[in-house]
C-alpha cells in the first residue's frame, strides 16, 4: 500500500508550479504538504486523489499507474476537498447514507460514525441548516465510512473548533495506527506524533 | 459493483426535488407560459392554432429542458459532490446516466399532462394527440441527454447558459424536427411511424454514447 510519486512536474501556464517532485508514503505515514497560498498544494492534491493528469511525472500505487487502475484505487482512497460534497437540500443521514451507497460501505457503520463525530442530534437537520463548522465534521465522518487506506485531505481544519480539530487529529493517529497512509495539506499546527510525520514544502520547489 | 449503481442518484435527485419544488416547477411553468402567449401574440383562430400547434408544444418543450440544463450539475459541482462521483468505485456513466434519468422523469411526467391539455386547447385532433405524447417521450430524454454532455462540458464555467445554448442548437435541431413533423403528420391523418423510427434510433443512439461522454466531460471540468 505505498504511494510513490516519481518526477511530478505541474505548470499553470508558463509557471511550473513544481518540478520533478519526487517521493515515497509508506503506510503509517502522514505527508505534509507546506506552502505559501497558490504555491500549489491543490494541484498536487488532486493529481495524487487521480482527478487531474500531471504535466508529466508519475504516480504509482502499489507499483502501478493510476491511471491503469482507478477503480480499484479509488475503493482504497477517501479524498476531503476544500468543499464537504454534502448536497444542502438532503438531511445529515440522508447525506451519509448516499455516501456510504456511493462507495459501496455498509449502512450500518452510519449511527457509529455520527455518534464519533457528534453529529447524532442533528442527523435529520438540512444540512443547509448546519453551521460551518458542522458541514465540515459531517465531511469528516465521510472518512471514517467503511475501510481505506489513504486519505487525501485539503486543509481539513478549516472552520473547526477546537474540539473539532482535536477530534480530527485522533481520528488521523488513530487511522495511522492501523496502517493508513495520509496527505494533508495544511497551514496550522498538526498535534499528532512527529515520528508519524513526513514534510513537503512546495515554495522551496521553486 | 454496477448492480444498482444507476438508481443512488436517480433517488437522491428525487429527494432533492421534493425539497426545492421551486427550482423544478420551474421548467414546467415556463413551458406552460410559452405556449399560452403564442395564441394571445397571433391570431387565436382556430385553424391557425392546430397549423402550429406542433411546432408551439416542441419548441416549448425543447427551450423547457434547455433552461434546466444550466442547473443539471451546477450545485453539485459546487458543493464538491461531483469530485466524490468521480472518485468513487462505482462507473461513473452509470451514476450520471441515473441522474440524468431522474431530472427526466421529473420534468417529463408533468411536462406530458401539460402537453397533452394544451394540444386539446389549441385545437389538435384528439388522434394526433397520442403521437403527441409518444413523440415527447421519445425525443425529451435525447435533449435532455445532448443537453447533459453540454451541460457537463461547461460546468466549470462561470457564465455557461450562453455557451450551452450554442453547443446544443445544431444538436438539437434534429430532434425538434423530426418531433414537430411526427406530430404535424399525425393531425392531418398522416403515418407518423418514420418520424418516430428516426426519433428512436437518435434515442438509443444517445441512450448508449451520451453517459460515456458525460463522464468524459465531467472529469475534465474538474481536472482544470
Amino acid at each position: 500500500m505505498t504511494l510513490r510519486v516519481e518526477n511530478l512536474t505541474c505548470w499553470r501556464g508558463k509557471q511550473a508550479l513544481f518540478d520533478r517532485l519526487s517521493f515515497t508514503l509508506e503506510p503509517k505515514k502522514l505527508l505534509l504538504v507546506e506552502g505559501s497560498n497558490g504555491c500549489g498544494k491543490t494541484t498536487l492534491l488532486k493529481i495524487l486523489a487521480g482527478l487531474r493528469p500531471p504535466t508529466s511525472g508519475l504516480v504509482t500505487w502499489q507499483q502501478t499507474p493510476l491511471d491503469a487502475m482507478t477503480e480499484e484505487y479509488n475503493t482504497h482512497l477517501k479524498w476531503l476537498g476544500h468543499d464537504n460534497g454534502m448536497s444542502r437540500h438532503l438531511s445529515v443521514i440522508e447525506n451519509l447514507r448516499i455516501n456510504a451507497n456511493l462507495f459501496a460501505c455498509e449502512a450500518k457503520g452510519i449511527e457509529t460514525v455520527l455518534h464519533q463525530i457528534g453529529l447524532k442530534p442533528f442527523q435529520d437537520t438540512l444540512v443547509k441548516h448546519l453551521s460551518a463548522g458542522m458541514k465540515r465534521r459531517l465531511a469528516l465522518a465521510r472518512l471514517m465510512l467503511g475501510h481505506s487506506s489513504l486519505w487525501i485531505l485539503d486543509e481539513p481544519q478549516t472552520s473547526l473548533d477546537k474540539a473539532g480539530v482535536a477530534l480530527f487529529e485522533s481520528l488521523t493517529s488513530e487511522f495511522l495506527d492501523q496502517g493508513g497512509s495520509v496527505v494533508i495539506a495544511s497551514h496550522q499546527p498538526l498535534g499528532i506524533a512527529p515520528n508519524y510525520i513526513q514534510r513537503l514544502n512546495l515554495s522551496a520547489c521553486h | 459493483m454496477a448492480d444498482f449503481s444507476f438508481f443512488i442518484l436517480m433517488q437522491r435527485e428525487f429527494k432533492i426535488a421534493s425539497r426545492s419544488v421551486q427550482q423544478f416547477l420551474l421548467p414546467i411553468s415556463f413551458f406552460s407560459l410559452v405556449v399560452l402567449l403564442f395564441p394571445l401574440g397571433l391570431n387565436p383562430s382556430p385553424q391557425l392554432l392546430q397549423t402550429i400547434a406542433p411546432g408551439i408544444l416542441w419548441v416549448a418543450a425543447l427551450l423547457a429542458i434547455l433552461l434546466s440544463l444550466d442547473n443539471l450539475f451546477r450545485e453539485d459541482y459546487e458543493d464538491g459532490f461531483l469530485e466524490l462521483l468521480v472518485l468513487s468505485p462505482r462507473p461513473l456513466a452509470l451514476l450520471l446516466a441515473g441522474k440524468v434519468a431522474g431530472q427526466w422523469l421529473i420534468i417529463i411526467l408533468p411536462l406530458l399532462l401539460i402537453a397533452s391539455l394544451f394540444g386539446i386547447f389549441l385545437g389538435l385532433p384528439n388522434h394526433s394527440l397520442g403521437t403527441l405524447l409518444i413523440s415527447l417521450l421519445i425525443g425529451t430524454p435525447c435533449l435532455m441527454l445532448i443537453g447533459a454532455i453540454a451541460a457537463a462540458l461547461t460546468v466549470g464555467l462561470q457564465q455557461s447558459s450562453v455557451l450551452i445554448t450554442l453547443l446544443l442548437l445544431p444538436l438539437y435541431l434534429p430532434v425538434l424536427i423530426f418531433g414537430s413533423s411526427a406530430v404535424q403528420h399525425a393531425s392531418t391523418g398522416l403515418s407518423s411511424n418514420p418520424q418516430l423510427y428516426m426519433l428512436s434510433s437518435l434515442l438509443i443512439l444517445t441512450l448508449t454514447l451520451a453517459p460515456l461522454a458525460m463522464s468524459a466531460a465531467i472529469k475534465i471540468s474538474l481536472s482544470q
